[in-house]
C-alpha cells in the first residue's frame, strides 16, 4: 500500500447478543481509491460502515480518520472529519426540496437566517463540477430514485466530505443509472476523494473498483486487486465454497400451458400491456426480459389474477378467459412467485408455519370443521424447512426474521411442494445473495423438469440466459417475438430491451 | 335581505377577530406539534386548564399578563407528559392525547372546586379591554373591525407570522419540518430529533393554554368548566385544513369564527322560524366540508404519528 491512508479502521468487533457481526475487523483506504466492500447479505458490511460512521458503536476497536481519532457513536464527528455516507434506504423527505434536503444540519440552529441562495450556488457549482445535475427547488417526492440518490451523494459533498461510503448503491438503480453512478465515482476519486462502495454483485465490483475487501461471516477473509483477480475467484471467497449455478439441460416440451393473444391493460386510458402475446408450455421456460418500469408488474398481476385483459385472451390449459383470478390459479395449481416477498409474498408478521399454509388453508389437511390443524401445519412447515433449506427457521420462527434468501425460500418451497403446473415467477432472485441465487435457480430448473411450465419475468440478463428456454423482451408495455435461447446472443438481446427488435421499432 | 346585511356590519368583523383567536392559538400550538410528527390531542384538556389557571392566577390578584403567562407554563408541563411518554417511550399518540385530555380536564374541574366549593356564580375577574391602535382605529369600519381588539389578539397574530418565519427561513424550522418527514435523514445529519419533537410539543402545548387562557381573560370574565367546548377539537381539524402552514391556519381559524359570528346574528334576524340549534350547528358542518374540499391537496408530514426510535427503519 503505497497510498496515502484517508481512513484506517483497527480491530472492530461488533456484537447483537449472540451474534458476532464484525469480528476483529481492520481496513484501510486510501487516498484517491475506490474501494468494493464485497460479501454476501449478512456478512457485516453494513454494520461495519454504520460503526465506521457512528451510527453503532463498536465493542471494541477504533477508527481514524486522516490520522484522527474518531469519537465512537456520533455521526456529527464522522460528518466533520469528512466522511459522508450514502445509505440504501436514502435518508430523504419527499415533502421538502432538494435544497432543504442537502442543507438540513448544515448550519446552527440558533441562526436566525438561513443562508438559502449562498447554499444554492454551491450546490449548483458541486452538480456542475461532478456532473450530477438535479433541480434545487424540486421536491424529492417528484425525483426519480437515480435522482435522489444524486442528491444523498450531492448532501455529502456539501459537507465537504472528502471520503464517500456507498451502501449498496446500485440495489435500485438500472443498468444505465448503476453505470452512471460509477463513471462519476471515478471521476471523484480521480479528484482526489475516496469511496468504499458496500456490493454483493461480482459484476459491478470487477467493472468499478481498484481494490476488493472481501467479508464473509463478520470476518475479512481475502483483500485483492482488482486488476489481479477475477470473477470466479471472488465469488468462491465471498460465499466461502465454490457456487455453481445449476445448469438448464435440453428437454421437450410439452402442451402449451399458459397463452396470451393479442392481450392489452388499460390503466387511466393509457394502455400498460400493448397487444402483447406468448405462450408457455409444460416443462419450459419462459424468460422475460426488460428494464423494470416497462410493464412487468401489470404482466405480473395479469398471471397472477390480480388485473384482467381490457382485449385479448388467456388461456390457461385450454381453457380461454378475460382474467383469472387468485383463487382459481390456487386451485388450478399455479405457484406465484410475487415481485415483493415482503408485501405481497409473505405476511412478516406472522410465523413461518402460518405463512406455509397461507394460501391452502382451506385444504382439508390443513382444516376441517372451521378449526386449524396446527400440528399438521406445523409437520408441513417443517418439512418445507427441511426440504428447501431454509436456514435459521423453525415452525414458530417470525418470518421477518428469516433472511431475504431464506424467506424466498420459503416462498418458492410452499409453492413448488404441491407440483405446481404453473410457476410465475417474477424478479425472484432480487436483491439475493450468489448462494441463494444458485438456489433458487435449482428449483426452478427442478420444477421445469417435473413438467411445469415457468414463465419467468426478470431484468437480469445472466439469469434470463441461463435459464429460459425461449426469450421475449418487454419494452413500454410490448413484448418481442419469442427467440429460442439457443439462438439468444446478449447483444442482440439488449437491444431488444431498448425496443429495437426486427421487424418493427417499438420506440 | 337583512341576512346579508349582517355582513356589512363592523361589528361582525369585530367579532370574528376576537371569536377567531383562541382558534388561532390552539391551531398554531396543534400545528407546531404535528409538523415535528407528533399529534397532540391533549388540546382539548390543555386549554381547559390553560383557562382556569389564567382566571385563577388573576383572581388571586396578579395582572392580566402574569395570568396568561402562568397558564403557558402549566400547559408546557402537560406538553412535557405528552412528550415523554409518546417520544422518548413511544406510545400511541392518539391513546395518550386523548389521556391527556381527560387527566387535564379532570384535575382542572378538581382544583377549581377545591379552591371555591360552593359557589353558585362564577366569581369574575377584570379582563383585557380592547387596545384601540392609535391612527389606525379611526379608519371607519375597518379600524372598528380590526384595531380595536384585545392585545393577546395581536400577540397571536404576531405568534403566526413569528411561526411561518422560523419554518421557512431559520435552519431550526427547516430541522423542525425534517422531523415531521423523516426523522432518521435528522439524526445521520448529527441533530437529535428526540429534542426536536420535546421541544415542539411543549411550546405547541404552551401556546394551546394560551388559547384556553384568552377565554378567561378577554371573551369571558369568569371560568366554567365547560367552556372551551370542543375548540381543542376544531383546532385538531384546522391544522388539517390549513395542510399544516401557520398562514393557511390563520385563515382557516377566521373562516370558522365567521361562520359563528353569522350564525349568531343570524339567530336574532331569523328569530324564531327555526331552532336556534340549527345555527349552533352550521361551523361545524361548513368546516367539515372545508376540510373535505381542502385537504385532498395537503401535503402531510410523512413521519406524523410514527414513533422515532434510533437505528430502526
Amino acid at each position: 500500500m503505497t497510498l496515502e491512508p484517508v481512513l484506517e479502521l483497527t480491530n472492530i468487533t461488533k456484537r447483537f447478543g449472540d451474534l458476532v457481526a464484525n469480528d476483529s475487523i481492520s481496513l484501510s483506504l486510501g487516498k484517491g481509491e475506490l474501494l468494493a466492500l464485497l460479501g454476501e447479505n449478512g456478512a457485516g458490511k453494513t454494520t461495519l460502515m454504520n460503526i465506521l460512521f457512528g451510527h453503532y458503536t463498536a465493542d471494541t476497536g477504533d477508527v481514524r480518520a486522516f490520522g484522527q481519532l474518531l469519537p465512537p457513536g456520533k455521526p456529527r464527528a464522522a460528518i466533520e472529519a469528512g466522511i459522508g455516507m450514502v445509505h440504501q434506504h436514502f435518508t430523504l423527505a419527499g415533502n421538502l426540496s432538494v435544497l432543504d434536503n442537502i442543507m438540513i444540519g448544515t448550519e446552527g440552529l440558533g441562526h436566525l437566517r438561513t443562508a438559502r441562495r449562498e447554499a444554492e450556488t454551491k450546490l449548483k457549482t458541486l452538480s456542475e463540477r461532478f456532473g450530477l445535475q438535479v433541480n434545487p427547488n424540486a421536491f424529492v417526492s417528484e425525483l426519480s430514485v437515480g435522482e435522489r440518490q444524486r442528491v444523498e451523494i450531492l448532501k455529502a459533498l456539501y459537507r465537504d466530505a472528502r471520503v464517500l461510503i456507498l451502501d449498496e448503491p446500485t440495489a435500485v438503480l438500472t443498468r444505465i443509472e448503476a453505470d452512471q453512478l460509477f463513471e462519476t465515482l471515478r471521476d471523484m476519486t480521480a479528484s482526489g476523494l475516496s469511496v468504499i462502495f458496500i456490493s454483493h454483485k461480482l459484476g459491478e465490483v470487477m467493472a468499478a473498483s481498484n481494490r476488493v475487501v472481501i467479508l464473509r461471516g463478520g470476518r475479512t477473509v481475502a483483500e485483492r486487486q482488482t486488476a489481479k483477480t477475477d470473477r470466479a475467484e471472488l465469488a468462491e471467497l465471498m460465499v466461502g465454497r465454490r457456487v455453481v449455478r445449476p445448469v438448464r439441460t435440453d428437454q421437450e416440451p410439452g402442451r402449451d400451458i399458459l397463452t396470451a393473444k393479442n392481450v392489452s391493460v388499460l390503466e387511466g386510458g393509457r394502455k400498460i400491456l400493448d397487444t402483447i402475446g406468448f405462450r408457455v408450455r409444460a416443462g419450459e421456460i419462459l424468460g422475460i426480459i426488460g428494464v423494470s418500469g416497462n410493464g412487468q408488474a401489470a404482466l405480473g398481476q395479469l398471471t397472477s389474477g390480480l388485473l384482467a385483459a381490457d382485449s385479448g385472451t388467456l388461456s390457461y390449459d385450454g381453457h380461454e378467459t378475460k382474467g383469472f383470478s387468485p383463487h382459481m390459479l390456487v386451485r388450478a395449481g399455479t405457484g406465484r412467485i410475487p415481485e415483493d416477498r415482503n408485501t405481497e409474498g409473505a405476511v412478516g408478521e406472522m410465523a413461518i408455519w402460518e405463512n406455509s399454509v397461507l394460501e391452502r388453508i382451506r385444504e382439508s389437511r390443513f382444516s376441517g370443521n372451521g378449526f386449524v390443524k396446527r400440528a399438521a401445519c406445523r409437520n408441513y412447515a417443517d418439512e418445507l424447512i427441511e426440504r428447501f433449506d431454509i436456514r435459521g427457521a423453525t415452525p414458530d420462527t417470525g418470518t421477518r426474521q428469516l433472511s431475504g434468501g431464506n424467506m424466498q425460500k420459503m416462498i418458492l418451497g410452499r409453492n413448488l411442494a404441491s407440483s405446481p403446473n404453473l410457476i410465475i415467477a417474477n424478479q425472484p432472485t432480487r436483491g439475493l445473495d450468489e448462494g441463494a441465487i444458485a438456489a433458487v435457480h435449482g428449483e426452478l430448473l427442478e420444477a421445469r423438469k417435473a413438467g411445469a411450465a415457468v414463465l419467468l419475468i426478470s431484468e437480469d440478463l445472466d439469469e434470463v440466459l441461463a435459464l429460459s428456454d425461449t426469450i421475449q423482451a418487454i419494452f413500454k408495455g410490448r413484448l418481442s417475438a419469442a427467440v429460442p435461447a439457443a439462438q439468444a446472443e446478449s447483444r442482440a438481446i439488449g437491444l431488444m430491451m431498448a425496443g429495437i427488435w426486427e421487424g418493427e421499432n417499438a420506440a | 335581505m337583512e341576512a346579508l346585511d349582517i355582513f356589512t356590519s363592523a361589528s361582525l368583523w369585530g367579532a370574528v377577530l376576537r371569536i377567531a383567536t383562541p382558534l388561532i392559538f390552539g391551531t398554531l400550538g396543534a400545528l407546531i406539534c404535528e409538523r415535528s410528527g407528533v399529534l397532540n390531542l391533549g388540546i382539548e384538556g390543555i386549554m381547559t386548564l390553560g383557562a382556569m389557571v389564567a382566571w385563577m392566577t388573576v383572581y388571586q390578584g396578579a395582572d392580566l399578563w402574569t395570568g396568561l403567562f402562568v397558564a403557558a407554563v402549566c400547559g408546557g408541563m402537560f406538553g412535557l407528559l405528552h412528550a415523554f411518554l409518546t417520544v422518548p417511550l413511544g406510545l400511541s399518540q392518539h391513546v395518550t392525547g386523548l389521556g391527556i385530555t381527560l387527566f387535564a380536564s379532570s384535575l382542572t374541574y378538581y382544583i377549581y372546586r377545591l379552591a371555591l366549593p360552593v359557589s353558585s356564580s362564577p366569581p369574575t375577574i377584570e379582563p383585557f379591554q380592547p387596545l384601540a391602535i392609535p391612527g389606525l382605529s379611526d379608519i371607519p369600519f375597518i379600524g372598528e373591525a380590526l384595531f380595536s381588539q384585545t392585545a393577546p389578539t395581536y400577540l397571536a397574530i404576531f405568534a403566526i407570522v413569528v411561526t411561518a418565519y422560523v419554518f421557512t427561513r431559520t435552519p431550526l424550522g427547516l430541522a423542525i419540518r425534517m422531523t415531521g418527514e423523516n426523522p432518521h435523514a435528522v439524526e445521520a445529519q448529527g441533530l437529535n430529533p428526540v429534542r426536536i419533537r420535546i421541544g415542539t410539543i411543549v411550546v405547541g402545548s404552551a401556546l394551546m393554554a394560551m388559547g384556553g387562557a384568552f377565554l378567561t381573560t378577554a371573551t369571558f370574565n369568569s371560568f366554567f368548566p365547560t367552556m372551551v367546548q370542543g375548540r381543542g377539537w376544531v383546532c385538531i381539524a384546522l391544522v388539517v385544513f390549513a395542510s399544516w402552514r401557520p398562514g393557511k391556519a390563520l385563515l382557516g381559524a377566521l373562516l370558522f369564527a365567521l361562520f359563528d359570528a353569522y350564525q349568531l346574528r343570524l339567530q336574532h334576524v331569523i328569530d324564531n322560524a327555526i331552532p336556534y340549534q340549527l345555527f349552533l350547528m352550521v361551523p361545524y358542518v361548513l368546516s367539515i366540508v372545508a376540510l373535505v374540499i381542502m385537504s385532498r391537496r395537503a401535503r402531510v408530514p410523512q413521519a406524523l404519528m410514527a414513533p422515532y426510535r434510533k437505528g430502526e427503519r
